[in-house]
């Protein structure tokens, strides 16, 4: 767990409070299919890419934002490069050509 | 729709009078009017946020990609946090949303979609055009990008990287385009002039007017 210190102090940080992934984590998209208002798309679930940095602050999550649901939702989430050879297995083009989006923490799990 | 003036002597008609509208328009009727009396929001409400966009055009856009090309710090800044340096510029933002402005360099060049809707960065650029909202260009930008970039004559050379951002939650985007060669000798609102929507989504470059003489 993470801790800072002031002085002798130890400051806790609550749970959620920091965001679990730093810029260079290999990370894969979650693979579900809920049913509600889901922002990841489709055709990243399962597919793995690297956090290229966490974006800050938190924001609303927009699947419960989506359900009038706003207070105390504000999740961590990152921006997530995927090779394009990796999401699309016969893409033509450069092997350095690749997507960006952003992915709340909720979606991701370390690889 | 063209000829409507000429079916129409009184020009004093309200709009689209003639045409039968459409299951989407009728549900935006019956759901505005449900809202006002139910008192959730006021008719002055809608015109005003409809105020709200119009004030906001790629010519905002413009203004502050030529501030980034003349001010290095301010370019630092709008890197380092597009939505707090275009507050700075005078362009506020009327929601949630945080920019992320994307560089475009001689190795990266960055094309911007919503493969999910239509996300664009309203409050610098204002309405997005048709086919940024429609199927194609939302399933092509991130599957064929170069195809699409041909498209729109654009050719991006192998060796430069290709990084298409998909906006799907809270953070839009905006491209800084390369500043054209042979624009050494112009003023910020010369460099403001050349800037123009389709090169801030990416889909193509911004060129001078010798340039686009030449082509």
């Amino acid at each position: 767990m993470n801790t800072n210190g002031i002085g002798a102090l130890v400051v806790v940080p609550a749970r959620g409070e920091l965001p679990r992934y730093e810029a260079g984590i290999g990370v894969r998209v979650l693979v579900r299919s809920p049913i509600g208002h889901y922002r990841v798309p489709t055709y990243l679930r399962g597919k793995m890419g690297l956090i290229e940095s966490v974006i800050e602050p938190r924001a609303v999550d927009n699947e419960e934002e989506g359900f009038g649901r706003n207070a105390g939702s504000r999740l961590h989430y990152y921006r997530v490069a995927f090779a394009m050879t990796e999401v699309w297995p016969l893409y033509q083009g450069s092997p350095k050509d690749g997507i960006r989006c952003e992915i709340y923490e909720t979606w991701l799990e370390r690889i | 729709m063209a000829n409507r003036e000429h079916d129409h002597p009184h020009d004093t008609e309200a709009h689209g009078g003639s045409e039968i509208p459409g299951y989407y328009d009728m549900l935006e009727t019956a759901i505005t009017e449900l809202l006002i009396e139910k008192g959730l929001i006021e008719a002055q409400e809608i015109r005003r946020q409809i105020e709200v966009l119009d004030s906001r055009t790629p010519a905002l856009g413009g203004k502050v990609v030529a501030r980034a090309w003349v001010d290095a710090e301010f370019r630092a800044r709008l890197l380092a946090n597009g939505r707090a340096a275009c507050e700075e510029f005078g362009v506020t933002f009327y929601d949630e949303t945080l920019l992320i402005v994307l560089e475009n360099t001689a190795t990266v060049h960055n094309l911007i979609v919503c493969t999910l809707c239509s996300c664009y960065p309203r409050p610098v650029l204002g309405l997005p055009p048709d086919w940024y909202k429609a199927s194609p260009y939302r399933a092509r930008a991130v599957s064929e990008p170069r195809k699409v970039l041909a498209e729109f004559g654009t050719i991006i050379p192998d060796d430069v990287e290709i990084r298409v951002s998909d906006s799907t939650a809270a953070v839009r985007f905006l491209v800084l385009p390369r500043r054209p060669s042979g624009t050494e000798h112009y003023t910020e609102e010369q460099l403001a002039a050349l800037v123009t929507r389709d090169a801030m989504i990416g889909v193509i470059p911004v060129s001078t007017p010798t340039m686009r003489a030449s082509q």
